[in-house]
């Protein structure tokens, strides 16, 4: 294998690792919210952030190019500002896939955070404890597995990303061609020999963090 | 002084209305389960917050819907055990004790905690999980947990319904001179009538969500004020 693929590689777990590191900041504060507050729009909230996993990427991508490309709704001023823009460079792979993977974290901690027994947290309440106490040493505890598994799983889901991340980082050698989009490229100029390394390593990780995911979520799921 | 309840609340088609007081005894709410018994000790808590009402322990208002006061469950002097307990699967017999005094100052809590272990007779299990240990001892812990932070009113709901009859009068014992040590109001849920006639310094019949009678378990008894008490005390006949 030659130094492409070790970049593509490479590129791919930096990416994962800091989408899923996102994922896991941002997206525990809102499962929490799904499964414990009760307000107008929650389920629409839910739906937002989980439309990505039954969208097709491409119309995923097409979004965020609209909202984050340089004359999209956000792009637009952060390029005036700043004069740089997400679009094609590692960072817009790493949109790509937070928002791709988002949803796989939110639902299956919304739904380890709604089986903590309603109880539990009265109980912590009636003994003094904040609901931040109370989320942060009962519910978040006792929502681990579920946590753990969507972690991996999004993880996963970031590592595979395809659709979304061609739209919005290319597919520029060296750059952005995470091991997706870089079989993409060999399979298309017919390099197969190239191409088999990180077809059967995507396939095993893939297939030990979906085991592991497994064997969090089997009490919770 | 002592505790003063009166609520309001309609909640799923069911409808709670009450209105009672009570001193440094042993009240005891009974009545059939859905009779609104445990819903009333979740609204003295602030688990639920009443349609209309008032919450107001020795002297200190809690809850006042005239008034708009409201004080967050947190920060109520209520001691509450849950039917099933509550305890938490993932702390020790000791973790859950101490995360009952969440205000106490660090050098304090473990005296406080090891002082409660003692008395509740938990030697030797501090690091044992709740699944670990009999269901009296789960109860002891509960117990033990929703008095370290000293609470200056306990609510019990039906604490005792998951245990088998021997350890249930062991139980009960345990709460006549639990009572006694702490001298605050206790409010006790029932639909156990032995357990109330046993326990009760006074007794407030339920049904429906309105109180039928209230008073000593002897007057209730034998004067009951009208078909449905006098179904209520006859019908489940008290076990011995």
């Amino acid at each position: 294998m030659d130094e492409s693929v070790f970049f593509s590689i490479r590129l791919s777990l930096q990416v994962a690792a800091v989408a899923t590191a996102l994922i896991v900041l941002t997206g525990l504060p809102v499962a929490y919210m799904l499964a414990r507050k009760d307000f107008r729009g929650r389920e629409v909230l839910d739906v937002i952030c989980t439309i990505p996993l039954v969208l097709p990427p491409t119309v995923t991508g097409y979004y965020l190019i609209i909202l984050f490309g340089r004359n999209g709704f956000i792009g637009k001023y952060l390029y005036a500002l700043t004069g740089w823009s997400i679009m094609f460079t590692w960072y817009a792979a790493v949109l790509a896939s937070y928002v791709v993977a988002l949803p796989l974290l939110i639902k299956i901690a919304r739904a380890a955070m709604e089986s903590v027994d309603r109880s539990l947290v009265n109980a912590s309440y009636t003994l003094g404890h904040s609901e931040l106490s109370t989320a942060l040493r009962v519910i978040l505890p006792l929502a681990k597995r579920g946590i753990v598994a969507g972690t991996v799983l999004s993880f996963a889901r970031a590592m595979g990303e395809f659709g979304a991340t061609l739209m919005l980082a290319g597919n520029l050698p060296g750059k952005t061609d995470t091991m997706p989009l870089a079989i993409y490229s060999l399979a298309g100029s017919g390099e197969w020999s190239q191409a088999h390394g990180m077809v059967l390593l995507l396939t095993l990780l893939s297939g030990i963090f979906l085991y592991i995911a497994n064997r969090y979520s089997r009490r919770i799921i | 002084m002592g505790l003063q309840v009166r609520l309001k609340k309609k909640l799923n088609g069911f409808s709670l209305d009450s209105d009672w007081e009570t001193g440094n005894e042993l009240t005891v709410l009974f009545g059939f389960s859905g009779a609104g018994k445990s819903m009333t000790l979740q609204l003295i808590a602030g688990l639920l917050e009443p349609d209309e009402g008032r919450v107001v322990l020795e002297g200190t208002v809690y809850y006042d819907s005239a008034t708009g006061v409201d004080v967050p469950p947190q920060s109520r002097p209520f001691g509450y055990v849950f039917q099933d307990l509550a305890l938490f699967p993932h702390m020790t017999v000791i973790g859950n004790i101490i995360y009952g005094a969440p205000a106490v100052p660090k050098h304090d809590k473990m005296d406080r905690a090891r002082d409660m272990v003692r008395s509740f007779k938990l030697a030797g299990l501090e690091d044992r999980y709740p699944h670990e240990i009999s269901g009296g001892q789960r109860q002891r812990v509960a117990f033990a947990r929703a008095l370290i932070r000293q609470p200056r009113a306990l609510l019990l709901d039906e604490p005792f319904s998951a245990l088998d009859h021997p350890l249930r009068l062991g139980m009960r014992q345990f709460l006549r001179e639990l009572r006694t040590d702490f001298n605050i109001p206790v409010v006790l849920v029932t639909h156990d009538l032995s357990e109330a006639l046993m326990l009760a310094d006074t007794m407030i019949v339920y049904s429906h969500g309105r109180i039928m009678q209230k008073g000593a378990p002897d007057a209730v008894m034998n004067n009951p004020v009208n078909d449905e008490v006098k179904l209520l005390v006859g019908s489940s006949a008290p076990e011995l």
